[in-house]
């Protein structure tokens, strides 16, 4: 028999996985592009209601739904960096900032409109119910799967950016535009491409959020600021940094409500302002 | 560009124009509620409430026409509530004030509805407060005290519980819920086994949970607000092993809407709370008035919507009364001796407090042939408000 | 900015800036033109000022100075809180509820400035982000004190100079904040084309170098931040006294953001650029919301989107370019 602290441990960081997945997307752009995209929700939104839309209205399984929420919101994406996200690629983080909280204020409303502003309710598969017994632990299954999918896709992204030529082109043409477009790579396709990439994992991230947080229109806002915990806390454009940030806020969340409740709502919080005192580039940033 | 032009004109319109569009033989409605952000869903419900109700009465009362003006507070905010009650009144000319879906709203515009003397319509927001800011208020939507303080005396004598954890939200009226509850059940010869207070923004519950768990009390008191907490709730309690079946967990509506009872299925039976409506209710009035609900609005109505259809009930009524006067002493008057057959079944307002009298249904989540719903199996009539 | 063409020393150059544009009086002339032309909307006409006016102060930490602050609400619930508790508790006269809270926002906008000063860029935006979240538990927690979500009751603002009440038409409302409004302003323009002003926007464009020409960057960004808590704690006294309600909102992320919102879109290191876009958000989201009371932050969104692709630097920024490209032969 394992004490409690151990479940609370558990739910920690299957808590912080969820995290992760929805804001490793965020530290791709915001790191690797400077693009300070402020409506990264959206599209985990957008990700949130094809989840739902399928599974209620046409039946689908729920876990075919996950690729298909993903790339709903990666397509998405790119036709608006095709149109709206490409011009500003050099203006100014204020002029960012302004068009993405635009672009989020209407994915708010447009949301409401289609799908009303109820709380979209979901049925996961029996199989991901309940709880298994482990050592007189109950572990939930969803959150037993939760952290599955987030070593899936942390080991992808990792071997993606490190490993690939496509993770080298982006690195190229981040780290030298003039230079990357001089060597033939296409440096437009390589930001849209990242940019889907990320929008993609938000997508990923909503559909498997709705189980946990649940979903109306207003989840665009509603999670901004945790992914900007953990994308802060963890270093821009670094992969390990964002998995270990969100691990920390995970845990120290869940065992904050669990050993001091009074504290509950401000744990989170202190802990950010700690770590970046006293590491003002996150965790495992480089600058 | 454009859109700054026309906000310019149209400001400039309405300015020219002061009280162009009143008419003497109508009477506006000014319907302050947080239409857009987190508290949106609760607003439609309650306008669809209106709207159903003004579809199958008509728009005319007492020889007059009714008309809604629509206002957007964006969430708690007591200041721009108070303005936009400012503006119904001197602007548009409006006669009753009505919505507010949330505390801080009613309590913001409450100074206006007494200064302008205008009746004012309280349709969810409920806090005991906030009949006692304005006397010109009345509320036909309930108070936290009055159900948890039912559910608090029949946990304790016919429900069979001892010895009790609660669990709320830490905000007000998650607080009320706690001190209302506790009380009642201390007096009625309850003991509480020890309470935790949740932050209000918790996407993830299973600290909380675990942390009653160690405890291992035989009943669970929990209030949290509708929207995507009650199913987060409800899950963390299924993934930790604690069955509805066997251990009791009480709650007020809330917990168990409707969402949250579809999203939970099989994992909610054997949830009890103490409510004041249910789309699930058996009486005659309400079966028409869900019928008539998913008719127009293809879902069930909620306690927020019987909130704003039984407020129009008591415009309606008390406007027949008066004879089609609209000052706010008449129509005061006239609200305070009604008593009609509300959805929710027989309700009054009682004339000390302005506040509904009317019953709590006490009720399970079973399984009626294949739907997961709330179902009473006792009551407690005419509770007043408190 | 024109280019001098002869040897202009900082002193006149100073000098010109300071000197009043038309346009400037054109502007103050018509916050006016409300009282006559829109007296049924003169509550919301107070209310855009005290948002002017906290975007104002926002304006000169991030216009000015650089710092981009997610938290600034802090300041304002500060004094929201402040001014409705003193007069709860010790008496309803407004100005000296307005002096009592820019004094509690400002030590606490000292007392962080040692923090702020420290850090840049993203880490500072977290932080300050940080520090708002946290300042919104703190008043959450303390019930007691402060109401908590339901609100502060019990706040009775007396009549100014004890005469003109707080009416239901909004006259003295809007008359009391565009005062304070205009006192404030004249002190911020000064500051600004002060030399201190101009160090500030040194240290916004190069922060390394200007501690090498003498001027202390981190002693300058903890005095702007200090005046500019002062001056967010006014405006939340304002609201507070105005509608005699204070509550979590006055403190909220959601306030912050949309200052900054507002700050951006009206163009941040102007000093109308506030102002402007103060007053166009909220009669936008004034008529916008009327209209659709459900679906008004779409229209919003299309506003801001506009405005980025067609006007960057936001809309003073991108009229001033336009003009400057008219005028050039």
């Amino acid at each position: 028999m394992l004490p409690p602290i151990f479940g609370v441990l558990f739910d920690g960081i299957a808590y912080g996985m969820l995290l992760f997945v929805l804001s490793v997307g965020l530290s791709v752009t915001l790191g690797l592009m400077n693009f300070v995209n402020l409506a990264h929700c959206a599209f985990a939104m957008i990700g949130g209601y094809v989840t739902v839309t399928l599974v209620n209205q046409f039946g689908w399984p729920f876990l075919a739904t996950l690729p298909a929420a993903f790339a709903a919101a990666a397509v998405t994406s790119v036709v608006l960096e095709r149109l709206l996200y490409r011009r500003l690629y050099r203006a100014s983080d204020l002029d960012q900032v302004l068009l993405t909280i635009g672009l989020a204020f209407i994915s708010v409303s447009v949301a409401a409109y289609i799908f009303g502003t109820v709380q979209q309710p979901i049925s996961t598969p029996e199989a991901l119910r309940g709880s298994v017994q482990f050592l007189g632990l109950n572990l939930g299954k969803y959150r037993l799967f939760l952290i599955g999918v987030a070593l899936v896709v942390t080991l992808a992204l990792v071997i993606g950016l490190e490993y690939t030529r496509f993770g080298a082109q982006v690195r190229a043409s981040v780290d030298n535009q003039r230079m990357a477009r001089g060597l033939g790579i296409d440096v437009d396709w390589t930001f849209a491409s990242t940019f889907a990439l990320g929008s993609g994992l938000a997508g990923l991230g909503g559909a498997l959020a709705i189980e946990i947080v649940g979903l109306d229109p207003n989840f665009s806002f509603t999670y901004l600021v945790y992914v900007l915990i953990v994308v802060s806390v963890g270093g821009l454009g670094s992969i390990a940094g964002s998995f270990a940030a969100a691990m920390l806020i995970g845990i120290s969340d869940i065992a904050g409500k669990y050993y001091v409740p009074e504290l509950g709502a401000f744990l989170i919080y202190l802990v950010m302002v700690v770590v970046l005192m006293w590491k003002p580039a996150g965790l495992f940033g480089k600058r | 560009m454009k859109h700054m032009m026309y906000a310019g004109t149209a400001m400039l319109a309405a300015a020219l124009l002061p009280g162009a569009a009143q008419a003497q033989g109508t009477v506006k409605i000014g319907v302050i509620s947080a239409y857009s952000g987190q508290f949106a869903d609760t607003a439609t419900q309650i306008d669809n409430g209106i709207k159903l109700y003004m579809k199958q009465h008509g728009d005319t009362v007492a020889g007059k026409k009714i008309e809604i003006i629509r206002k957007d507070t964006g969430g708690p905010n007591p200041d721009v509530a108070k303005r936009l009650a400012q503006e119904l009144v001197v602007r548009d000319q409006a006669d009753i004030l009505a919505g507010f879906t949330l505390t801080p709203e009613a309590l913001g515009a409450a100074s206006v509805s007494e200064e302008a003397k205008k009746l004012m319509v309280v349709m969810n927001a409920a806090t005991g407060i906030i009949t006692s800011r304005s006397p010109y208020i009345v509320r036909t939507s309930f108070t936290v005290g009055q159900v948890a303080d039912t559910l608090g005396k029949w946990a304790a004598t016919k429900g069979g519980a001892k010895k009790v954890y609660t669990m709320v939200s830490d905000f007000g009226p998650g607080i009320d819920a706690e001190k209302f509850f506790q009380n009642a059940f201390k007096s009625a010869g309850g003991e509480i086994a020890g309470s935790v207070r949740m932050p209000v923004a918790n996407p993830d519950f299973s600290a909380f949970v675990q942390r009653a768990k160690d405890l291992n009390p035989e009943s669970i008191f929990v209030f949290v607000p509708g929207g995507a907490q009650p199913a987060a709730l409800g899950k963390a309690f299924a993934e930790r092993g604690m069955d509805p079946k066997k251990i009791n967990i009480l709650s007020t509506g809330e917990p168990v809407d409707e969402t949250a009872v579809k999203a939970l299925g099989e994992l909610a039976l054997g949830r009890i709370s103490g409510w004041h409506y249910d789309y699930n209710l058996k009486n005659k009035a309400n079966a028409e008035f869900v019928k008539a609900f998913n008719a127009e609005f293809k879902r069930n109505p909620d306690f927020f919507a019987v909130g704003g259809y039984d407020g129009m009930h008591l415009i309606y009524e008390a406007l027949k009364k008066s004879g089609g006067k609209t000052d706010g002493d008449s129509l005061l008057a006239a609200s305070k001796e009604l008593k009609w057959d509300s959805p929710r079944g027989p309700v009054s307002i009682d004339p000390a407090t302005r506040e509904m009298i009317q019953t709590i249904y006490i009720r399970k989540v079973e399984k009626v042939g294949s739907e997961i719903v709330n179902v009473e199996f006792d009551k407690v009539e005419n509770v007043k408000g408190m | 900015m024109a280019q001098p063409t002869t040897t202009v020393t900082p002193q006149s150059y100073l000098l010109a800036r300071g000197r009043w544009h038309p346009l400037e009086i054109v502007f103050w002339l018509a916050t006016l033109l409300p009282f006559v032309l829109f007296p049924n909307y003169l509550s919301l006409a107070s209310q855009i000022a005290i948002t002017a006016l906290f975007a104002l102060s926002l304006d000169l930490i991030l216009g000015y100075a650089g710092i981009v602050s997610l938290g600034h609400a802090a300041f304002f619930g500060i004094g929201a809180y402040s001014a409705g508790l003193f007069s709860k508790y010790v008496w309803g006269e407004p100005f000296s509820g307005l002096l009592v809270a820019a004094a509690l926002a400002g030590l606490l906008g000292y007392g962080t400035s040692f923090i702020i000063s420290r850090f840049r860029h993203l880490p500072l935006i977290m932080i300050t982000l940080g520090l708002g979240l946290l300042a919104h538990e703190v008043a959450n927690s303390a019930h007691w004190l402060t109401g908590g979500s339901d609100g502060l009751q019990g706040v009775r603002t007396q009549p100014i100079f004890g005469v003109f009440r707080f009416d239901l038409y909004g006259q003295t409302a809007y008359a009391y904040s565009l005062g304070v409004l205009f006192i404030v302003f004249l002190c911020a323009r000064r500051l600004i084309n002060s030399p201190f002003g101009l160090a500030l926007r040194g240290i916004r464009e190069n922060w390394n170098r200007m501690p090498a020409i003498g001027a202390d960057s981190r002693a300058h960004i903890r005095k702007a931040y200090t005046i500019a808590a002062i001056i967010a704690g006014i405006c939340g006294a304002l609201l507070t006294q105005t509608t005699n309600s204070a509550s979590l909102e006055s403190i909220s992320f959601q306030r912050s953001a949309d200052v900054l919102v507002m700050l951006v879109l009206g163009g941040a290191g102007r000093l109308y650029g506030g102002l402007v876009g103060a007053a166009i958000f909220m009669i936008a989201r004034d008529q916008f919301s009327g209209i659709a009371p459900q679906f008004w932050y779409f229209w919003i969104g299309v506003l801001l989107v506009a405005v980025v692709m067609f006007l960057p630097n936001g809309i003073l920024g991108g009229l001033a370019k336009i003009t400057a490209r008219w005028r050039r032969p």
